[in-house]
């Protein structure tokens, strides 16, 4: 059953995509980890997996682009509102163990990445290296402009890059993956986080793969149609995963074979 | 699609490595100059040592519109190598920039001289600079972070 959660705050990221950040009415649920996803539901609309965004004790915190039904309900709501939530569900990003970390995220992808960032800066002094590569379609389209800076001031290398720049803009321009060339990292002691459109998930994944990340320490975040969340309904199945149990959170060496299976 | 190096003087052995660098002078860019204009000879080219350059195509009512950013270690330019030697597009550094110059002519006639030196020139200019960049090309014709694609992320909106 969905549990009521109360729209604390709701704002605007870029046109079309809002963060929400939730409150529960009565009960909590179970704390979710960076990485899993939630069924939300916008009553009168209908329900959708989303990731969770951010955490903070009983407080989460969404991302969602406006692109259907659900999405664009959820979009609408104001302070004040109230939402239901199933979850957590899902694998979540597992905490670094290497001595360097490397997340790459492409679009809407860096939402389910951000709690993993906020928790890695907030941890500066574990890890070696620490490179977080955006890439998105438009400046007006990068997501938590507000804080990446903070991310830079903490100790990471932060580099952003677009498809199509406007004017005034003065970072690079390319596929995210050029920027790889500029994160440093040693490959045999990295933890990478990979997460975006799935093409760009597999142009990344082989590349840091090819250039000596073991394939068990490349992880990568998959979408596919989550449904009941249970790993009952089967809508979520790539080969041999239920991704709402077995992901979204999976590893290149268990993802590779299914992403390149055509019609998988 | 697999790992390439994108710093140029990696993916070229040793030897020639050293052959190409006996013919490098050191050159600076100031943050905002231009490098060189579409259409001009290609009598020049580049290996980014450190800085940021920005590849423009000049678009009627836009002014230069940014195409690509290169950084350190790739290679500017390579309509150097292939006739009628004349840049595709336009270069600007978007900030201060070090760099490695070659003269084209002379790196060609070495080129013609020595045909090991040439084949292993042009293999690294098509792996590195134009096979990357047609591919990172292709990816972004994809569009892959338009809206079309999913709402918050795990599925149907």
């Amino acid at each position: 059953m969905p549990v009521p959660y109360r729209v604390l705050r709701a704002g605007e990221e870029t046109p079309g995509t809002v963060t929400l950040e939730l409150v529960p009415e009565h009960v909590a649920l179970n704390p979710f980890r960076p990485g899993q996803f939630a069924m939300v539901y916008a009553f009168g609309a209908g329900d959708a997996p989303f990731s969770v965004s951010g955490m903070d004790g009983d407080r989460l915190t969404l991302t969602v682009r406006s692109a259907g039904a659900v999405s664009a309900a959820l979009a609408r709501a104001r302070a004040g509102g109230t939402l239901g939530v199933r979850g957590p569900f899902g694998t979540g990003w597992d905490e670094p163990a290497g001595r360097d970390v490397l997340v790459v995220a492409g679009g809407i992808g860096l939402a389910p990445l951000r709690p993993l960032v906020r928790r890695t800066v907030a941890a500066r002094e574990r890890y070696g290296e620490v490179s977080v590569l955006i890439g998105a379609r438009r400046p007006g389209e990068l997501l938590y402009n507000g804080e990446i800076l903070g991310w830079r001031e903490a100790g990471a290398r932060v580099l952003v890059t677009v498809d199509r720049p406007e004017p005034g803009w003065a970072d690079d321009v390319g596929v995210v993956t050029n920027l790889l060339d500029r994160a440093v990292f040693d490959p045999a002691v990295t933890d990478a986080f990979v997460c975006g459109p799935e093409v760009m998930i597999r142009v990344v994944a082989r590349e840091l793969a090819g250039r000596g990340v073991p394939a068990e320490r490349i992880r990568v975040s998959l979408e596919r149609t989550m449904h009941c969340g249970t790993g009952h309904c089967g809508h979520c199945q790539l080969g041999p995963l239920l991704l709402c149990q077995a992901g979204p959170v999976v590893s290149w060496a268990r993802a590779r074979h299914p992403m390149s299976v055509r019609e998988l | 699609m697999t790992a390439t190096a994108r710093r140029f003087l990696d993916a070229l052995p040793a030897v020639y490595r050293e052959r190409l660098l006996s013919f490098a002078r050191d050159r600076s860019f100031t943050a905002g100059s231009r490098v060189f204009d579409e259409d001009e000879e290609a009598g020049l080219f580049w290996i980014l040592r450190s800085g940021r350059v920005a590849l423009d195509a000049q678009v009627p009512g836009r002014g230069p519109v940014v195409v690509e950013t290169l950084g350190p270690g790739e290679l500017l330019g390579w309509s150097w190598l292939f006739e009628p030697f004349r840049w595709h597009l336009g270069a600007a550094a978007s900030e201060a920039v070090e760099a490695h110059e070659f003269d084209a002519a002379r790196v060609r006639a070495a080129i013609e001289d020595d045909p090991a030196f040439g084949l292993a020139m042009t293999r690294c200019v098509a792996s590195v600079a134009i096979g990357r960049r047609l591919r990172a090309c292709r990816i972004r014709l994809l569009d892959l972070y338009g809206p079309a694609n999913g709402a918050g992320r795990r599925g149907p909106p």
